[in-house]
């Protein structure tokens, strides 16, 4: 997940690294309506082909692609066995390629978005949101936030589970689970701290 | 330019099951030396000193003024002034590429998107770190965040640069390169470390024991007076 979310980005000047980021994403919605919309096997198909055009176009490297959507293995291989043995062949294939297509592309918008012009995007779209109390600025700081929390937090997991290892108590839960839950706590402290002290949280 | 932070009759405690803990006794003193060294043992009280600057801790009692500005009645104001560099460089890099990091300390003086990130990508360069500006934070070295860290903090322009041990998880090289930008800095520095010879490279030490000033002034001599404090 964590190739997936943050070192997904590539600096590229092709048309799609170009368009805005808000309208981008716009783009991807409809695509993915589109695949759920459209009926019809070759449909499904054809808007994976596109998606895997794009994976061309923008150049983004087969091998992390690919591991990006090795999580979804299993899911697919669930979904196609489920829809094979309830409503056959064609309907497996019209699922299974539109999910696949709506994912691929949400990767190619990963890969060709930086999270800068994404938090920029966010606080252009929630700046009518003003007059009711949000802050767009601190919206788009919190995504952020999440997106550089989750390999932290897995960081802190690998080092929990080797701590646990070193001392022989690796299939001990909790030896896994409360020395990373109280680190992970403690590292948002930290951070929160430090957001302090660069005078982000201030204004 | 005034450059001069004030402490006046400063204490901080925090109140425990066992009673009041007292982190700082009362303290007065003014800083006002380009390059100022906190050292002492862990658990004296250097953090909670140094954190006191930029209004991270308040004072419990007293007042700590930051060229005139109280931490506790402007604190946005003072750390505007009070760049702070924290030992773990991971906490305090934020955002998931180099040049994403730098922009974000530049967020509230740069509004033009386009000028935010040449001016961040020409703050990276001048730190050693110009062909990394698009690579994640994740996959420096320890060296290579920390000088990433200290860019954040610089880009906002301080007046003071108050670092909380920048160098204790660093190589000697890395400790070198850290050290060697921080007292190039035209910033006033205060650097808590546990690196005598760091220490020793400052214009004025003060030796914090047992949650109060110990020793202040020349920073051979507060060496001298540190490593007969712990008996060494």
């Amino acid at each position: 997940m964590s190739s997936l979310l943050v070192g997904g980005y590539r600096r590229g000047t092709t048309l799609i690294h170009r368009i805005p980021a808000g309208p981008k994403l716009g783009l991807l919605a409809v695509f993915g309506v589109a695949t759920v919309v459209v009926p019809g096997v070759w449909a499904a198909v054809g808007f994976l082909g596109v998606s895997i055009a794009l994976v061309v176009w923008v150049r983004m490297p087969w091998r992390s692609t690919l591991r990006a959507l090795r999580p979804l293995l299993f899911a697919v291989v669930i979904v196609t066995a489920f829809q094979v043995w309830q409503r056959g062949w064609e309907t497996a294939i019209d699922v299974v390629a539109g999910l696949l297509a709506s994912i691929i592309a949400a990767l190619v918008f990963t890969a060709t978005t930086a999270i800068d012009s994404m938090l920029d995007a966010i606080t252009r779209g929630l700046g009518p949101f003003r007059r009711f109390g949000v802050n767009p600025e601190k919206v788009a700081l919190a995504f952020s936030l999440v997106v550089r929390a989750i390999p932290g937090i897995l960081e802190i997991a690998h080092e929990t589970r080797a701590a646990a290892k070193a001392r022989g108590l690796e299939r001990n839960p909790r030896a896994l689970l409360v020395p990373m839950a109280i680190r992970t706590v403690a590292q948002a402290y930290d951070t929160g701290a430090a957001l302090h002290a660069r005078g982000i949280a201030d204004d | 330019m005034t450059r001069t932070i004030q402490l006046d009759e400063v204490t901080v405690s925090v109140s425990t099951p066992n009673g009041d803990l007292v982190l700082l006794h009362p303290t007065t003193t003014t800083l006002s030396e380009r390059r100022i060294a906190l050292i002492g043992s862990n658990g004296s009280g250097k953090s909670t000193f140094a954190r006191l600057l930029n209004g991270l801790i308040e004072p419990t009692g007293g007042t700590v003024r930051v060229n005139g500005l109280d931490t506790q009645d402007d604190g946005a104001g003072v750390r505007r002034q009070v760049g702070f560099v924290f030992t773990n460089p991971d906490a305090q890099l934020v955002m998931p590429t180099c040049i994403e990091d730098v922009a974000l300390s530049l967020r509230r003086s740069i509004k033009n998107k386009k000028a935010r990130l040449a001016r961040a990508q020409q703050i990276l360069e001048e730190f050693g770190l110009g062909d990394k500006a698009d690579t994640t934070v994740h996959a420096l070295s320890g060296g290579q965040k920390q000088m990433l860290a200290l860019a954040g903090v610089l880009a906002t322009d301080p007046r003071f640069v108050v670092a909380d041990e920048p160098t204790t998880l660093l190589d000697l090289r890395n400790t070198q390169l850290v050290a060697d930008r921080l007292f190039g800095l035209e910033q006033q520095l205060v650097l808590v470390t546990h690196d005598l010879e760091l220490a020793q490279r400052c214009d004025r030490a003060i030796v914090i024991d047992d949650a109060r000033i110990a020793f202040d002034g020349d920073p051979t001599d507060a060496v001298t007076f540190y490593r007969k404090l712990v008996g060494a």
